[in-house]
Parts: C-alpha cells; structure tokens; sequence
C-alpha cells in the first residue's frame, strides 16, 4: 500500500478525510445549511419591509413609482435563467460539454439582465425622488433589493467563474456537484426574488 | 438498538492538484505553523486560549464596575466610563470570551468524538477562527480610538443612532458584531455537516456522545438566530453610515424594533452558550459517577426541545414595552414551557449520580456546582417569566442576578467543569487536584457572595446600568458583600491560571484515559496525535469507548470491525496548511477599520483583497498528503507531524 505517497486530494465536494455516515456530498449538505441560514437573513428583510410597509412620512410612496409590467418582464428573465440552469446541470451530467458551456453562460447572462433591470430602475427611482434617506419605502426598498441584488451579482460572478475555469481545467460529469451547488444556489435566489416580487410589488396593487 | 449492515462504498481517491499562487505552507512548528494550521485541536486550543484571554479581560472590567460600586457616591469611574465597562463586560463575555469557550471545545473534541479525522472544512474552520479573532481584536481597539461602546450589550435604539451617540464607540460594536458573527456562522455551518456526514461506521445519531449532540443542536441555533441580529446590525450601521432611517423616530422608524430583531438572537444567544454547558455536563456526570448517562434519548430530545423553544420565548425581554396583555401571556407561557426540558435534563443528570460510584474530582465538583447553581439561576428565571413580576424587577440587578447565575454559573461553571476534564487529553498532562479543589471552593463561595446580595439589593429597588447610589436606602451592605466576593473569586480565578500554567509547565503525565471516561477522544493518546486516530474506529455502543474497555456491556448489534478497511487502505488524510484564512480574515479586519472611518476608496480595495483571496482559497484546492493507516509509537506520530 502506497498511501503514503498517494494522491493530493479526495472525491470531489469532500475535504477531509473519507468515511462518511450521509450519502449527501460534503459541499452539497453545506449549500442547504447555508440556504437554511439565509432564509433567515432575507426574512428579517422582509420582516423589516412589512413592519415598515405604509409608515413613510412623505412620499414618493410605492404606488406612485413602482412599474408592475417592467418588473414583470424581469422577473420573467430571472425565471428562464433558473430553467436554464437545469438544462446546463443535465448537460454536464451527460458529459455535453459544450451545451453545459452555453446554458451556463446563458444563467448568467439572463442573470446579468435582470440586474441591467435593476440598475436601470434604481436610477429611475432616484429619478423620481425615491432615495434611500428620502423616507422608510426608500430605506426598506433599496436595502430588501439591493442584499438581492448582491445575491444575483455573486451568482453571476460564480457562474462566469465556473465557465472560464471549464476552459482551464476541463470539466466532466464527475464534477457535477460543483455545479448543483451553484445551482441550489441561484434556484434559492430565485425563489426569494418570487416573495420579494409579490410583497413589493404584487401586494401594493391588490 | 439493532445496526443495520454496514455497506460501505469502497473510497476513490481522485487526484485534484494544487495551484497556490505562494507556495503552501508546511511549517510544523513555530508562529507560522499557528498562522496557517487548519488542525482542530490546534484551531480549538486557539479559540480556547483566545476565550480565556477575553475572560480575563471581562473580569478585570467587572472588577472595576464593582470597585466603584462598593460604596455610595464613589467616583472612581465616570459615568461615561462605567458604560463603557458594563457594555464591555457584557460583550466581552458573552461574544468573545463565553460562547467561543464552547466553539474551542467543539472544535477540540467532536471530530474526536465522532471518529473523524478533521471537522468537514478544515480550512473553513480556521477562516471562523481568524475572523472571530480579528474581530475581536478590532472590537477592542475601540479602547484606544475614541472610546469603547457604550451603549449595553443589546444596544437598544435609539442609544446607538447617530444623534444620540455620535462617538465611534457604536460603529466598533455594530461593525464588530457584524464580522465577527461572519466567523460564528461558518463554523457551526462546518459543525453541522461534520456531525450529519462524518461519524464513524456504527455511529447512529442515537449514540453520538450528547455534547457532540448539543453542539449540533447548538450550530443549528447559531444559523438561524445569528442572521437577525447581523441584519439589525447592518441596518444600524446604514442608519450612521448612509443616513437611512431605520431606527430614526423622526423618519417614523420604530426603535422597538431593533429590540425585537435582538432579541430573536438574543434568546436563542443564551441556548448557544447553555446548550454546549449542558453537553459538557452530560459527559463529566457519567464518568465521575462510573454509570451511563440515566435516560440519554429523553436528555437528546429535550435539547432539541429548548432549541426549538429558543425562538418562541423573545418578548419575554419585553414585557415592559408596552405589547399588550395577549403578547404578554403568550409569551410567558412559552418561557414556562421551556423551563420543562431544562427541568428534564437536571433530574437526568441526577438520576446518573444515583447509585453511581461518585469520584469527587475537581470537574465533577464543578458539574455539582453547575447543577445547584444553574437551577437557582432557573428558578428566578420563571419568577421572572411572570410579567407582573417582571414589572417590578425590570432593569434591576435582581435580573441581573438572574442571568449571571444562569450563564455564569451555569454556562461558565460547567466550562470549568469541561477545562479540568479536558486539559489531560489536550496536552498529555494533569493538572493538580489540590489547587483545583482550591480555587474550586474560592470560585464558588466568591461566586455566591457576588450574587446572592444582588437579589435581595434588585428586590428593594437598585436600578442596573447605573453608576452609582445613594446612601441611606438600604444598597450599601449587599453592594458591598458583593465587592467583597470579586475579591474571592478574583483569587480563585488567579489560582485556575496559575494551575493551567503549572500543569503546561510541570503537570504529571496523565495518560491516554485518566478518568477511566466513556467517549472516543479518550481512545487515542494524550495529546491526540495529529492524525486523530491510527485506523478508521468503528463503534459498537453509545459510549463507545466504555464498551471497547468493558465488552461485557456491549448492547445491540456490533459493527464488524473489518468495516474500517477500505477507509484504511486509502490511508489517513491530511489536508495542506494555508495561508489563505489567516490573510481573509485580515482582509476582513481592513474593511472594518474602512468602513468604520468611512474611507470608501479602503473599503473598495479591501473586497477587492476579498475577492482575490476568495479565488486564491478554491484554486489552492484542499492540497496535503496522506499517511499510512495502522498502529505506530508515540515517536513515529511525532515525526509525522505536529502532535
């Protein structure tokens, strides 16, 4: 037994040592405890966005600036790029790996548009009076959409990440959980941008 | 308990190289092998040296608050000063010196108890550890940069908004709290996919040693509770750094809450600290009382129990703003339904000492002291669950007695308990009985005298937080027994120190297995070689190391002890040291300092660093080498590495 010269490292998503009690992967585990933890820090978002909801001394208030189509539109985009993060997923698991190279690149690119989206409505909000020192909507609004906004950039970054480093180090099905967990992790985003999208701007036309 | 077959996968070792930008660290010895170790024993002794440093330093700060309040009108501290000692104090134990006692114990012992060769993530690991540390650090630089926070520890809006507390001391707090919660939450991340995913074969979750089991409970606490409080935190740093109104009246913010946001990781705070006392507790009562913890699933599920509970109890902070009579009872009813499981787990531990062959050695005297001193705490604790009550003793030190007989003599108590347990198998060496038992006695007895006069003193009236008294209404007395216990307990604590040193320096050997104890980590020599364990351990009972030693006692179906094979044909992983947590965390310690002065073009360039070394860290790749598996002497561990 030549375990003392043997390899550097172990099976992937695993970095210490090598029995395991759960069939989960390491990283995999990890991601869900890190999503678990996460709802947390959305909810006191939300939770602050909702104790705050109707309490602004002056305006502009939600109805006056909030654009239910256009942010129809982008939520729609943010939606395609989680499908297409299922697709990109399925291809690396079939060793495609030029089409996990386009739907990977397709995620982030959708995801990108949704922050061109973003970025476009926070300069028209300001536009319009709405800041974030102005009253409790701006405060609450920007502070909610902007800790998504971070959200979707990272995942973005992650993404891009994972497409230049396929280039580098060629990547197989073996590595496939390396991308379910970028996946688990813009699926989770998405998800929160559902609640967000109804609390925000579903609810205050209802 | 029947065990299912074991089937075990036969392990792939797959090669992944290493692409460091330095080259990867391979000191075993001196500051650089500190620096970049990504061991959890060293990683635990660091957090536990670490604690006990900040346990010092909150000590020394209520030595002062009791200086000046061991007569009426003393004017040895300022008002101004005396709030920033009794915050200090209580930010000092509570984040930096109390909880990461437990997190260092954790770190130590439940890779070992669990048969794993390192915590999940043992990069990961050290990341917590440095940024816990540099925040630390930065949280205490505030003594020298204008003044330390001022404002409490649970610094209620609206003390810490801009107007009213323009001084830096608010920002080190918020921003402190808020990196170093970074670290706490990414450790108990790592604990808890250590404790699910890497138990050894034969170790169902019905025989995880209980303070492995309390530690996951607790690490599940950790994620959920600290989110709120690092978004209240954020929130109050845009309020003084971008102007936003949160926690600003004047722009129709709501102070209260900031309170509610606290509280919901305040309550949960507390079970983060108790919860990993109680795991302690759970292993020291067995041992010294040679019989298996008395009802082990009933004490298994009452902790979970209280960590579910933790989040339904935090109004009952607040029960004199003004919630109304239904929050009220709601809440009261919740914090008696808690106090059952904490009831539960006492009759437990004293049904283990029952019939036992009782040892009275200083950790069991510890764990006696901890069993009478907590449930005193516990009892004012529902006294004060009653809100009409709670009315009355709101904000007074009979509360404060409350909480300090609950989390120092409860929580702290039970570490000591864990600290003399422990030093054996953390450096191979005893620590002497007789000064044990010594500082034991002054340790309690100055503990009393600290305490007991503050109910009485709250009880006719003294308000907390407040600098000083008048003469004449009856404080003077209890104010100053209580001056006079710091004294003893300042000895006891000094004698503790001196015993620790004394056993580092001249402590007889102890051996791999000096209590004759019942886990895993007594299997393996003293200190534990750096490997942990010389083959894969397979475990046949709860206490798995009790049945190895005695298997008369085993019970159930055993593991068959070819199970560990395919694991020890691979060989014993060691993952590479890095340099890459240490640097993150420094990184970290920059931003903090950016963001504190506002200096945005430093804040910049420190996510930049962030960033850099963020992809530094996945390129590295998880690196090292792996040993050979199978018995070897003292002397062959040595050689392999740091022990």
């Amino acid at each position: 037994m030549s375990a003392a010269t043997a390899s550097t490292a172990v099976v992937p998503g695993m970095e210490s040592g090598h029995y395991r009690s759960s069939k989960l992967p390491d990283v995999k585990l990890m991601m869900w405890v890190f999503l678990a933890s996460d709802i947390m820090f959305f909810g006191t978002l939300i939770g602050t966005y909702l104790v705050y909801k109707g309490r602004s001394l002056t305006g502009p208030y939600p109805v006056d600036v909030l654009d239910v189509p256009l942010t129809t539109v982008s939520t729609f985009v943010l939606l395609m790029s989680s499908f297409l993060m299922v697709l990109a997923l399925h291809a690396l698991r079939q060793d495609d790996i030029a089409k996990f190279r386009l739907w990977t690149f397709g995620v982030a690119f959708f995801g990108a548009i949704f922050l061109g989206f973003q970025v476009y409505e926070f300069a028209h909000f300001v536009d319009l009076g709405l800041t974030l020192q102005g009253n409790l909507f701006g405060t609450t609004f920007y502070v909610l959409t902007g800790t998504h906004g971070v959200h979707v950039t990272i995942g973005v970054i992650w993404l891009l990440s994972i497409l230049v480093h396929s280039y580098v180090k060629p990547w197989t099905s073996k590595d496939d959980v390396y991308l379910e967990v970028a996946g688990l992790y813009w699926h989770f985003v998405d998800i929160v941008w559902i609640v967000i999208f109804t609390i925000i701007y579903l609810v205050e036309f209802v | 308990m029947a065990v299912s077959k074991v089937t075990i996968p036969a392990p792939t070792p797959d090669s992944m190289p290493t692409a460091g930008l330095f080259t990867r660290p391979t000191w075993t010895t001196g500051i650089g092998s500190w620096l970049t170790t990504v061991d959890h024993k060293r990683l635990g002794l660091l957090y536990i040296g670490a604690s006990l440093m900040f346990l010092a330093f909150a000590s020394i700060e209520a030595f002062l608050i009791r200086l000046q309040l061991a007569a009426p009108g003393n004017t040895l501290l300022s008002p101004d000063v005396y709030n920033q000692m009794f915050t200090m104090h209580g930010v000092t134990m509570v984040f930096l010196a109390i909880m990461p006692l437990g997190i260092g114990f954790a770190n130590y012992f439940v890779p070992l108890q669990i048969g794993a060769r390192d915590l999940a993530f043992p990069r990961l690991n050290a990341f917590g550890f440095w940024v816990y540390f540099f925040g630390a650090v930065f949280l205490y630089s505030s003594f020298f940069l204008g003044g330390a926070p001022d404002a409490g520890w649970f610094a209620y809006a609206p003390l810490t908004s801009l107007s009213n507390n323009p001084g830096n001391g608010t920002d080190f707090y918020m921003i402190g709290l808020l990196v170093g919660g970074i670290g706490t939450l990414v450790t108990a991340m790592n604990l808890i996919v250590t404790i699910v995913s890497m138990r050894a074969p034969g170790m169902t979750m019905m025989r995880v040693p209980v303070f492995t089991w309390m530690i996951l409970v607790t690490a599940f606490l950790i994620i959920f509770a600290f989110p709120p409080l690092t978004i209240a935190l954020l929130q109050v740093i845009f309020d003084r750094t971008f102007g936003t109104l949160f926690y600003v009246p004047e722009g129709g913010g709501m102070p209260i809450l900031w309170q509610h946001l606290f509280w919901i990781f305040g309550h949960p705070e507390v079970y983060i600290i108790v919860l990993p006392a109680f795991g302690v507790i759970s292993e020291v009562i067995p041992t010294f009382s040679r019989k298996p913890l008395f009802g082990y699933p009933v004490v298994i599920l009452s902790g979970i129990f209280i960590g579910f509970m933790g989040f339904a109890v935090w109004s009952h902070h607040m029960f004199t703003t003004g919630l109304g009579p239904v929050v009220n009872t709601a809440f009261a009813l919740t914090s008696f339904v808690i106090g059952i499981p904490t009831g539960i787990k006492i009759f437990n531990w004293l049904g283990t000492i029952w019939g036992g062959k009782v040892r009275f050695a200083t950790p069991m005297l510890y764990a006696i002291a901890f069993l009478v001193t907590f449930t005193l705490g516990g009892i004012t604790g529902i006294m004060l669950a009653v809100p009409p009550f709670d009315a009355q003793a709101q904000d007074s030190y009979f509360v404060v007695a409350h909480f300090h007989f609950a989390m120092g003599g409860g929580a702290l108590l039970a570490f000591f308990a864990g600290l003399y347990y422990w030093f054996p198998k953390m450096t191979g060496k005893l620590l002497d009985e007789r000064l044990g038992k010594t500082a034991f006695w002054l340790n309690v007895v100055g503990f009393y005298l600290i305490f007991v006069p503050m109910h009485v003193v709250g009880l006719i009236g003294m308000p907390r937080r407040t600098q000083t008294y008048a003469e004449g209404i009856g404080f003077e007395l209890p104010n100053l027994l209580s001056t006079a216990g710091t004294f003893v307990m300042g000895v006891g604590l000094t004698l503790l120190l001196i015993n620790i040193v004394h056993g580092f320096l001249r402590g007889k050997p102890a051996g791999n297995d000096p209590w004759d104890a019942r886990t895993l980590e007594w299997a393996v020599s003293s200190p534990p070689p750096h490997h942990n364990f010389d083959s894969q351990p397979v475990v046949n009972d709860r206490d798995a190391l009790w049945v190895q030693k005695y298997p008369e006692s085993v019970h159930g179906e055993r593991v068959p002890a070819s199970a560990s094979e395919p694991y020890d044909a691979v060989g014993i992983h060691m993952p590479g040291q890095s340099w890459y947590p240490f640097f993150m965390g420094l990184a970290l310690m920059v931003f903090s300092y950016a963001l504190l002065y506002h200096n945005f073009w430093v804040v910049g360039i420190s996510v930049a660093m962030i960033f850099f070394f963020t992809y530094a860290w996945a390129l590295e790749g998880v690196g090292g080498h792996h040993l050979p598996a199978g018995p070897r002497t003292a002397d062959q561990s040595r050689k392999e590495g740091h022990a």
